[in-house]
């Protein structure tokens, strides 16, 4: 396997505050990255060091195989995508995509064929004698992804690349962005605070958290195991509890804090709509309010002074706040310490067992 | 429309002392001057205006203040990025001391500067001594007009400067261009439009400065003798009508520069399709 | 970019020669001159009857140049930013007018109002006026030369503060004033103190304006600047630069103001952008702060 990108044992400090915090990871070539992580949790900071914008106090970065510490942001071979797209406003959209290769100094003949290229990629060839500001938000950064790109580099980095576009561009773009990257077989990474963004976008995804890495892998992978509290809580809908011993079917574990995602929830308006109708296995509560969220209804209950959250379909009898109704709770993510694991309601698996 | 569905209070009472100040202020002062240039009649006008001794005096203001303009926009600039980018010992005290001409009295800094370039002055000793003549020359009124206008160029460029975004010269950065292409490229083009405002201002300034410069210029007819002070003799002669034709002569002059890079600017930032300011 | 120390040092070096020569040297050369003939004649300079009514007079003039530009600053900031009129920005320019005029043709359009060429001055005269080459002369010519200063400095600042502060206290049934002085007023009040540091320190120096309208009449209409320059061409350089190096010390307390009130300025404005979340239309670092009202 060929890594385009390896981090190893990165620490970055800004006086006091640990931005990096022996931070190692390894990209394979061809790969779309997303840096997912909440604001000041260092992923920035990782992609500009990646980038050369920053210099580590330790550690190695290899790009390509080569150890890059000591090249400068120019020899590295990336391209590099800024939240606020840095486009030069006095520069013209085709001055701007050539900026890099106008740099390189190769001919005009070829900056000229090269910049048609990018712009009919982006799907800007009538606007290349506009500039920056009279382009839409999606325009520019269009722009701004061709200028990166306009120089072949081995790998993208982009930072926040859609923070300032308006939700419903954003949508579209994430779209063509993931399409077009995958099309140029290029290596990108992407940093995001949004999840859904980065769920939705990245082929693998790296989650940090004050100046760690959390966990890295797959989006299905890291919603379904979560390794630590904080992916559990940082990624997906979920409710926390203190102590999950207090329901029924988790009694016989340690006492520990939990955390309960709503479709670990079976909610229901009378027993006899539970798939497995036991009364020893099924919680009492009241319901504390409903929500409607499109294709779901969501649930908020109070099951032994605790608040729980569930769907339920917009085809089943509706509740009420006041309400009674019967939970069934499927399993819990389990906190010892600083690992998460996965805990089954044990009537689920003694009734496995019968059957 | 007048003011009927006002939330806020105060329209009628802030109209009425506004305007109440700009009459007895701007209004009727300008009017009275519009009344009377009106009044002198064409021919009168011509001959005061084209007068040589006049057109001597514009010509040494103008030449002065643009000099002193562009001397002050190199130096401005240098200033205004050496504040803004590096760190040193002395450095809030520079900027502090950048202000000097605006709260220092004119009369002041003309009586200083003219000690200090005359002919047995601590720095006119050195430039007599090499053949220049430092005071009581043209080059004596561009010093003068140098010290008044250094607040300008570099007070416009700070703000610009600092704001500037550190992803525009990253992005350079990151394509390996080198200093002399991120700042020809990249920053200087952010920078000509404050550099321009600031240049026209300390211009504008220039061609109007009396205080400083009527002590070093020595006010010689047809050499250095400046714009104002020509207004000057004329009033001290009762001749009015001279007076007010040299003072449109100036008026236009300053108004033609500071509008003219108001245009320009307005031009450019259409170009790029950036906002223009009313 | 990344400079080498070496360029770092010369444009430092460049910066700070040339401020050294055109600044620092002559204020040098005040405080050199001042002194050249003993500690007792810098008194007995600064104690001459004439230079003590050039510098009352220069206060007055400052004074009330300063106090009739802040009522005027004030209202015409509020005007021009809490409403909307047609001409607001012809008036806008307009207030900026004096910026674009030579102290020199300004004072000579209060010669050509009252001046004996004036329709007025008839009238001036039956009734014993003497407005030009007397001190109200000087006062109108110094108010019309700072004109522009504080509501030059009041019109951004109040832009970016908006109107929903006031709008809010309004709907809630304050009167007009009670809006000024408790939401208004404590939002502003550092730039209307940079507006008065600049108005004072152009109202104590006024050259070209007052010099036209005053006539040189010496214990009458002589301020401080004109007092220096009717000693300096006499000849009595050491007189006239004692009594600059008044107008110095002046200026340089006027410096130290200014970065006293910029800074305090910014610290608030600092600490308030610390607490506050990011949002799109934060006022810049340089716009005055935002304080709770105090009461």
């Amino acid at each position: 396997m060929t890594f385009e990108v390896q981090v190893k044992n990165i620490n970055k400090h800004f006086g006091n505050f640990k931005a990096s915090d022996n931070v190692s990871f390894d990209i394979e070539r061809g790969k779309l990255i997303g840096l997912l992580g909440p604001s000041g949790s260092g992923k920035t900071t990782i992609l500009r060091m990646i980038a050369g914008l920053e210099t580590p106090d330790s550690g190695d970065i290899f790009i390509g195989g080569r150890r890059v510490n000591d090249l400068p942001p120019g020899e590295r071979g990336i391209g590099f995508l800024f939240q606020s797209y840095a486009l030069f406003k006095h520069m013209t959209v085709f001055d701007n995509i050539a900026f890099g290769l106008t740099v390189q100094k190769k001919s005009k003949a070829e900056i000229k064929k090269r910049v048609e290229e990018l712009a009919e990629l982006i799907g800007l060839k009538d606007f290349t004698q506009r500039y920056p500001l009279q382009l839409s938000g999606g325009q520019r950064q269009r722009v701004a992804f061709a200028r990166a790109l306009a120089p072949n580099p081995e790998l993208l980095l982009l930072d926040e690349p859609f923070a300032a576009i308006d939700a419903k561009v954003r949508q579209e773009l994430r779209g063509w962005l993931k399409h077009t990257i995958h099309k140029l077989g290029i290596t990108a990474i992407f940093v995001t605070h949004d999840q859904d963004e980065a769920v939705e976008v990245a082929d693998e995804i790296i989650i940090t958290n004050r100046g760690r890495i959390e966990q890295a892998g797959v989006p299905v992978e890291i919603y379904q195991s979560p390794k630590t509290p904080f992916v559990a809580k940082f990624i997906g809908e979920s409710v926390q509890v203190p102590d999950y011993t207090i329901f029924k079917g988790f009694d016989e574990y340690e006492s520990h804090a939990g955390i309960l995602r709503p479709e670990f929830l079976e909610i229901a308006a009378a027993i006899e709509e539970m798939p497995q109708p036991m009364p020893v296995t099924t919680e009492k509560g009241i319901v504390l309010g409903t929500y409607f969220r499109g294709s779901v209804i969501q649930i908020d209950i109070e099951v032994k002074g605790q608040l729980l959250r569930g769907f339920r379909g917009l085809e089943q009898t509706p509740l009420h706040e006041g309400d009674e109704a019967f939970v069934f709770i499927h399993k819990i993510y389990g906190f010892d310490g600083d690992k998460t694991q996965v805990i089954e309601n044990a009537a689920k698996r003694r009734e496995s067992v019968i059957i | 429309m007048f003011g009927k569905n006002d939330v806020i209070p105060g329209r009628h009472l802030t109209l009425g002392i506004t305007m109440t100040f700009v009459s007895l202020f701007l209004f009727i002062p300008l009017a009275a001057f519009v009344l009377f240039a009106s009044g002198m009649g064409f021919e009168k006008f011509f001959t005061a205006v084209t007068d040589w001794r006049n057109v001597h005096a514009y010509g040494v203001s103008f030449f002065c203040a643009l000099a002193a303009g562009l001397i002050n926009a190199f130096f401005g600039l240098i200033i205004a990025w050496v504040l803004v980018r590096y760190d040193f010992r002395g450095k809030k005290i520079m900027d502090a001391l950048i202000d000097l001409p605006f709260a220092l009295p004119t009369a002041v800094a003309g009586i200083a500067l003219t000690t200090l370039y005359a002919q047995n002055g601590l720095l006119g000793k050195f430039f007599y001594s090499i053949g220049i003549e430092s005071a009581f020359s043209p080059l004596g009124i561009t010093i003068a007009l140098i010290f008044v206008g250094i607040p300008f160029v570099a007070r416009s460029v700070q703000p610009v400067l600092k704001e500037l975004d550190p992803q525009l010269e990253e992005a350079a950065n990151l394509f390996g261009a080198n200093n002399r292409t991120i700042f020809s490229k990249i920053i200087f083009p952010e920078l000509l439009s404050p550099l321009l405002t600031g240049f026209a201002l300390a211009f504008a300034r220039g061609i109007g400065e009396y205080g400083s410069v009527v002590f070093i210029a020595g006010n010689m007819p047809y050499e250095t003798e400046i714009a104002p002070l020509m207004i000057m003799t004329k009033l001290e002669q009762f001749d009015y009508q001279s007076a007010a034709a040299i003072a449109i002569v100036m008026m236009v002059l300053s108004l033609t520069i500071l509008l003219g890079i108001h245009g320009w600017q307005s031009r450019q930032l259409k170009k790029i399709g950036g906002v223009v300011n009313a | 970019m990344r400079e080498s120390i070496w360029l770092k040092r010369f444009l430092i070096f460049v910066a700070a020669s040339f401020l050294f020569v055109m600044l620092i040297m002559p204020l040098l050369l005040v405080a050199k001159e001042a002194l050249a003939r003993g500690v007792d004649f810098y008194f007995k300079a600064l104690t001459d009857e004439f230079a003590l009514k050039a510098l009352y007079l220069t206060i007055e003039a400052t004074i009330l140049a300063v106090v009739l530009n802040t009522i005027f600053g004030l209202a015409s900031a509020w005007l021009l930013t809490k409403f909307d009129f047609c001409g607001k920005t012809f008036l806008g320019s307009l207030i900026d007018l004096p910026f674009a005029i030579s102290p020199v043709v300004a004072g000579l359009f209060f010669i050509m109002l009252f001046g004996r060429m004036s329709p007025l001055y008839p009238i001036l005269q039956e009734n014993n006026l003497a407005i030009v080459f007397a001190v109200p002369g000087i006062i109108l010519a110094t108010v019309f030369v700072t004109f522009p200063f504080i509501t030059r400095e009041l019109v951004p600042v109040m832009e970016s503060q908006g109107r929903s502060e006031e709008e809010a206290a309004a709907t809630m049934g304050a009167s007009g004033w009670t809006i000024f002085r408790r939401v208004t007023l404590p939002n502003i009040k550092w730039a209307l103190g940079y507006g008065i540091i600049l108005c004072s320190a152009r109202a104590l120096g006024e050259f070209g304006a007052v010099s036209v309208v005053s006539g040189h009449i010496r214990g009458k209409t002589n301020t401080l600047p004109l007092h220096i320059e009717i000693l300096y061409n006499e000849y009595n350089f050491t007189a006239a630069f004692a009594v600059a190096s008044i107008l110095v010390f002046l200026a340089i307390i006027i410096l130290i103001l200014r970065n006293l009130v910029e800074r305090a300025g910014k610290d608030v404005a600092e600490e308030k952008f610390s607490t506050d979340d990011k949002s799109s239309d934060t006022p810049k670092l340089n716009s005055p702060p935002k304080v709770a009202p105090q009461v």
